[in-house]
């Protein structure tokens, strides 16, 4: 039986020692946190958003991100394929025929078509752009619901509140998924700031994610349940993990209460910042260094990519397949190397 | 050979790109090659956080190979402009800065009266100085004053993409200004723009978000590229004067002059 080291507890590392897991292989999961969740998965938006996506990332990403649907939404069932919607506030009517543009497998809705998906949005918008087929999660749950599931294997290990460099070297394989604390390793490898908000209002019902367009502050907000919605997320290129400014604050609850007033009133529940492991062209990459796998630069697709990745990893691991499209460096690497 | 000099540097190019906004900084590396450009513009403020930790990011620019020409986005006060130039130095070793003091958050708009007292300000550090101003004459008149050797008039808002909103106020800079460079910034959407611009005797251009949100951010690149030859080389030509009239070019000489009076 192969056996596996999994370094690193958030959604690319659960990912991988699941994967590995079901493979057959003996996985052994550390973490140096208490729990999982304790890096920057716990902050992500939770879409599941491949067509979305595309407005702003290359196809790979869209492509990846198509086997996630099922992952999330059927193998875990933690996720509720409930759509997508996207708009734009009345001046920024030319942002929506840019993201029609770059985008597909979407509907077009006039303010009925609004209204009959999300009523509380009734007569606030004309024009809106939907993706039925896309999905929304909540992070944490979906982190602890995979945590669960691994620790009912019985060929999984799972260590918390330890470090792996303290560890005796890994038997067969390491599977490294330490996102942006991998840097050091990872020449590349940066860090994109992002904040976000957790808002509580029982004034207003959402069914899915609406994104609301604009050139300079673009945000999501997702419904999460229980009145609770997650307001996000800036893109700073910056690498300061924990640090929450004002103007960010101020952006994004603007960006809440301009999709509906309600949220003027709602109660500020949480602000979080850390940074996304990305490299220079913002795709994931798998970096097999002697029988070390690297999987990082998920960027801000975390949940997105990391059931894709995690399936090629175990094959790697498993069959020696190789992925060229994921391992070897993308044009753009090379270019500012 | 029709070099540009601005301050110290004489470049071969006359388009500027603004690194902001591209899909990642891979793209925008393949659009500055595409583009030729050997200046790039680069915003600060935000991105500096609680110090350096913009770092990685400003590292990639640097390693673009060409000048970069930080700049005080986000500020709406001649201090905080001043701050962030003074940061600028350090970070990128240079003593040139795009000045940019906003005055209206919704719009953009420069803050001509800050502009004027931070580039005052920056001149007498020693800093070569690129004003974003508007199109307004009296304000160019006292950048100028102030030190400025670079005027950087908008053509239509930031971000805007509507190309020439008033084609007036530019030529009357241009005839008011010869010997000082002018470069457009902001506002321009298309390479027809760009072109139109140059063919009004500009000296240059500087673009961001017309290339980086292009549905093909490095064919833009190359589009903007050579308009703005296309249009420099134009205005070198020395077009044509308009006409009300037709003026066939073949003389039409089975007909007498009278007829066509």
């Amino acid at each position: 039986m192969i056996r596996a080291r999994v370094i690193g507890a958030g959604v690319a590392g659960l990912c991988a020692a699941w994967a590995l897991a079901r493979a057959g292989v003996e996985v052994e999961l550390v973490e140096t946190a208490a729990a999982v969740g304790a890096g920057c998965s716990r902050y992500a938006g939770g879409m599941i958003a491949p067509w979305c996506e595309l407005e702003n990332a290359e196809p790979l990403v869209a492509c990846l991100g198509g086997e996630a649907l099922d992952f999330w939404s059927r193998e875990l069932a933690v996720a509720t394929i409930a759509g997508s919607l996207v708009v734009a506030p009345a001046r920024e009517t030319a942002e929506l025929t840019d993201f029609a543009r770059r985008t597909k497998n979407f509907c077009r809705l006039d303010a009925d078509g609004i209204a009959a998906l999300e009523p509380d949005l009734a007569g606030r918008f004309p024009r809106a752009l939907y993706f039925p087929a896309e999905a929304h999660l909540d992070p944490r749950q979906a982190l602890s619901a995979l945590d669960a599931r691994l620790a009912s294997l019985p060929n999984v290990a799972r260590r918390f509140g330890v470090n792996a460099d303290a560890l005796p070297p890994a038997p067969d394989w390491t599977i490294d998924c330490r996102g942006f604390s991998a840097r050091g390793a990872l020449p590349g490898l940066r860090g994109v700031k992002g904040e976000m908000l957790l808002l509580r209002s029982d004034d207003i019902r959402l069914s899915r994610p609406v994104r609301l367009l604009h050139p300079r502050r673009p945000a999501y907000i997702v419904p999460r349940g229980d009145g609770l919605f997650m307001i996000g997320a800036t893109m700073i290129e910056n690498e300061e993990r924990a640090r929450v400014t004002a103007r960010s604050i101020v952006e994004l609850v603007n960006s809440a209460f301009t999709l509906h007033p309600a949220f003027g009133e709602a109660e500020i529940v949480e602000t979080g910042s850390d940074v996304r492991p990305a490299f220079v062209d913002n795709l994931p990459r798998l970096t097999l260094r002697g029988r070390t796998l690297f999987i990082n630069g998920l960027y801000r697709h975390g949940f997105l990519l990391a059931p894709a990745l995690a399936a090629r990893a175990a094959r790697i691991v498993c069959d020696g397949v190789d992925f060229p499209e994921l391992t070897n460096a993308h044009s753009g690497e090379r270019a500012f190397a | 050979m029709d070099p540009l000099t601005l301050y110290d540097a004489n470049l071969g190019s006359r388009l500027l790109l603004g690194t902001a906004r591209y899909p990642s900084p891979a793209v925008l590396g393949e659009a500055v090659r595409a583009s030729g450009c050997e200046i790039v513009t680069v915003s600060l403020r935000r991105e500096a956080g609680g110090g350096r930790s913009g770092e990685s990011f400003w590292a990639l620019i640097r390693d673009l190979g060409v000048k970069a020409l930080p700049n005080t986005a986000g500020c709406r006060t001649a201090k905080e402009a001043v701050a962030t130039a003074q940061m600028a130095r350090e970070v990128f070793a240079t003593d040139w800065i795009k000045l940019e003091v906003i005055g209206e958050e919704d719009t953009l708009q420069p803050d001509v009266f800050g502009l004027v007292d931070a580039a005052r300000a920056l001149v007498s550090e020693g800093f070569c100085v690129f004003p974003y101003t508007t199109d307004d004459l009296v304000v160019a008149e006292r950048l100028l004053d102030a030190g400025c050797r670079v005027l950087m008039p908008w053509a239509a808002p930031i971000g805007s993409g509507r190309g020439v909103n008033n084609a007036f106020a530019l030529r009357a800079l241009r005839a008011h200004f010869p010997d000082t460079p002018l470069v457009v910034d902001a506002g321009l959407g298309a390479p027809s723009h760009a072109t139109a611009v140059m063919e009004l005797g500009y000296d240059a251009v500087l673009l961001n978000t017309a290339v980086a949100r292009a549905g093909d951010p490095v064919g833009m690149a190359r589009a903007f590229r050579l308009a703005v030859e296309a249009g420099r080389a134009g205005w070198r030509a020395q077009p044509m004067t308009p006409r009300d009239m037709a003026e066939p070019s073949t003389p039409t000489i089975d007909r007498p002059f009278d007829q066509n009076a």
